[in-house]
């Protein structure tokens, strides 16, 4: 989505990475030794020819880390009301402030992090499964398949997309379930697209041919040889629409539906301190809608870095 | 030229055909009985029966298909449940003032976008390209309902510049007669000045927020393409010919890099058009994107369905009238055509 990537002042001189295997010559920097690991070699390769993505790495780990351990690190209880505190600007106590019923604002943002990753990285999940195995279902068998998989596809695509998810979460009903169902619907014409295309281009590749001809079937086929063939590139698209579908979570959270209050989630919090901003109370909403914010762009910034890593031909 | 357009034409049918199928099954497939919404919260099974019945929910699925699309032919998007008025009333007079909104913010976006995309690309590297690449990045990033909270926040309450926002007039202030249902337009054309700068004033914050929203992929497609465009050999053999920068640039560069730029305004489309909803709800606006939130709320689905089917079909035109200013602006589309 973004071209961040060369606003790394780095020489664009750097070598091209083959866009799979072991790194065989990392740039020599200053006290390199051949690592024995060529993953991390991999990982200090992309961290020092690319600040940025080194950054959106480091990010990355602070929100995964943020997810997967915030309700037991954070210093107050996220739903512990104190009417006698509320409204207080940011302190030593209290961070990032407190909210109209006395709650501790970082201790929110904190722990809605596990709630916004989750509908995130499932709704991400539901739709790469689906919209994968369709898209190259479609580009592998072409014909009727591909013309129903398009078909369906170009309608989604016919509708603006946080109106479709609306209505979607509107018929379903209201609850978070719902949101992360909207939110893969309105992705699956992306990731068909993408898978569409890359089986399209393998299916008479010599390897597939290869793997015919010793008997596999087209099942088989699929699964076992084209998936993990064009798994780079949706890996990037994942990475990509990753911030995306945190956006559009949110989105629907801010106007009402799905998370209930008093759960803490990034959307509905500023939804909750939208009142408060005409009088003043900035903190309320800014520190959840900073917290989205960050993690929609490291999102995008490892989508980018991942995209440079796997097609190199493709950097902007 | 007309050939092209009416070939364009067919091809929005089927599309229209799924978007009516999708708005329709959004109701009766999917769990969630409507009879159940209608028949309010002390409904028993008797009188949910009847409602079923009155509504033509227990006749089967095709039938209600065609009872639907005839409905719908004749302008009926059905009854509003909370407020009794009928739904295609509500949205035609709450269209303009989201149109108002919507339009105003792709307007400034472009002024703003194309001139940053096409500097950033002449003078590459330099500091215009960085901001170009740091807004455009932001852009991305930045939930739009968040944006507009922080121009409110800055410009309302620290500055003092703009007035509350409350909706698309200052309290007091009358509306000017509908003319277009464009505040501004019809402010103007009865001469009524005062409705005309409390609409502009309070115009300016959303249509802002709007504009920082839909910048990043314009700036970025116009970047791109201009980028592309000036590496081209008729722009080599433009400037070996002896021809200034600016006619270079503007004559021939600009030209052929707007048409990539033209196809992303589809997309850029289907984001404001959503992105409008929450801008809505932000700023108190009387657009059709609040009126489907309100109705969403309360499990009022008709208003919700007809929004749907509205915005979709005003998204499908758009992407039409797109498509037919593209083939104005490149030759090359009409001859194929």
């Amino acid at each position: 989505m973004t071209d961040t990537t060369s606003i790394a002042p780095t020489p664009t001189a750097a070598p091209q990475l083959p866009s799979d295997g072991p790194v065989t010559a990392p740039i020599p920097t200053p006290g390199h030794k051949p690592e024995q690991n060529s993953i991390f070699a991999h990982a200090r390769y992309i961290a020092a020819e690319n600040p940025v993505t080194g950054l959106a790495f480091a990010l990355f780990a602070l929100i995964a880390l943020c997810a997967l351990i915030g309700p037991y690190i954070v210093p107050h209880d996220p739903l512990a009301s104190d009417t006698a505190a509320a409204l207080q600007a940011p302190t030593w106590k209290h961070w990032f402030g407190t909210d109209q019923l006395g709650r501790d604002i970082f201790s929110r943002v904190v722990v809605a992090t596990r709630l916004d990753f989750i509908i995130a990285v499932t709704s991400v999940a539901l739709v790469f499964a689906m919209g994968g195995f369709a898209g190259i279902a479609a580009g592998y068998f072409g014909g009727w398949t591909d013309r129903i998989v398009s078909r369906v596809s170009d309608t989604i695509m016919a509708f603006p997309l946080f109106v479709l998810a609306m209505g979607i979460v509107a018929a379903l009903g209201n609850t978070v379930t719902n949101i992360v169902i909207a939110t893969a619907i309105i992705n699956f014409p992306l990731y068909v697209r993408v898978a569409r295309a890359e089986a399209n281009v393998r299916r008479e590749a010599g390897f597939v041919q290869a793997a015919r001809l010793s008997g596999n079937g087209d099942f088989r086929i699929l699964l076992g040889h084209i998936l993990p063939n064009i798994m780079p590139i949706m890996m990037v698209q994942i990475s990509l629409t990753m911030g995306y579908a945190i956006l559009n979570a949110a989105g629907l959270s801010f106007i009402g539906l799905g998370v209930k209050p008093p759960t803490p989630e990034w959307g509905i919090m500023v939804a909750e301190g939208a009142a408060n901003i005409i009088s003043g109370e900035w903190w309320i909403a800014l520190f959840p809608g900073a917290a989205l914010m960050v993690a929609v762009f490291t999102f995008n910034l490892l989508g980018d870095g991942l995209r440079d890593l796997v097609d190199p031909q493709r950097r902007t | 030229m007309l050939t092209t357009i009416g070939k364009r034409l067919l091809t929005v049918i089927p599309t229209l055909i799924g978007v009516v199928i999708v708005t329709f099954l959004l109701t009766r497939v999917l769990p969630g009985d409507p009879a159940v919404y209608f028949a309010g919260p002390a409904a028993t099974p008797d009188s949910i029966a009847e409602i079923r019945k009155g509504l033509g929910l227990d006749k089967p699925l095709p039938e209600q298909f065609v009872r639907y699309v005839g409905d719908l032919s004749h302008g009926n998007f059905g009854n509003s449940l909370s407020t009794g008025r009928p739904v295609a009333t509500e949205i035609t007079s709450r269209l303009p003032a989201s149109a108002e909104l919507t339009l105003l913010g792709l307007i400034v976006s472009l002024a703003i976008a194309v001139p940053l995309g096409i500097l950033a690309a002449v003078k590459q590297g330099s500091w215009i390209d960085h901001t170009c690449r740091v807004v455009a990045t932001a852009g991305v990033s930045l939930p739009v309902f968040f944006t507009g909270l922080l121009l409110v926040y800055v410009f309302y309450y620290q500055l003092g510049w703009a007035p509350a926002p409350v909706g698309r007039l200052d309290a007091f202030v009358t509306a000017p007669p509908t003319i277009t249902g464009f505040y501004l337009f019809d402010s103007l054309l009865t001469g009524n000045l005062e409705s005309f700068w409390s609409s502009l004033s309070q115009l300016i914050l959303p249509v802002m927020t709007l504009a920082i929203f839909s910048l990043a992929p314009i700036a970025r497609m116009t970047r791109a393409s201009m980028l592309a465009v000036l590496a081209s050999e008729f722009v080599r053999t433009a400037r070996a010919s002896g021809l200034d920068t600016r006619t270079v640039i503007i004559t021939y560069a600009f030209r052929n890099a707007m048409l990539p730029v033209v196809t992303t305004l589809g997309m850029v489309f289907s984001f404001l058009l959503g992105a409008n909803v929450l801008v809505e709800k932000v700023f108190a606006w009387p657009g059709i994107g609040s009126y489907a939130v309100e109705a969403l709320l309360q499990s009022d689905f008709a208003p919700v369905q007809g929004f749907v089917l509205t915005m979709a079909v005003l998204y499908v035109a758009l992407n039409l009238l797109i498509d037919i200013l593209y083939g104005v602006i490149d030759p090359r589309v009409r001859l194929e055509g």
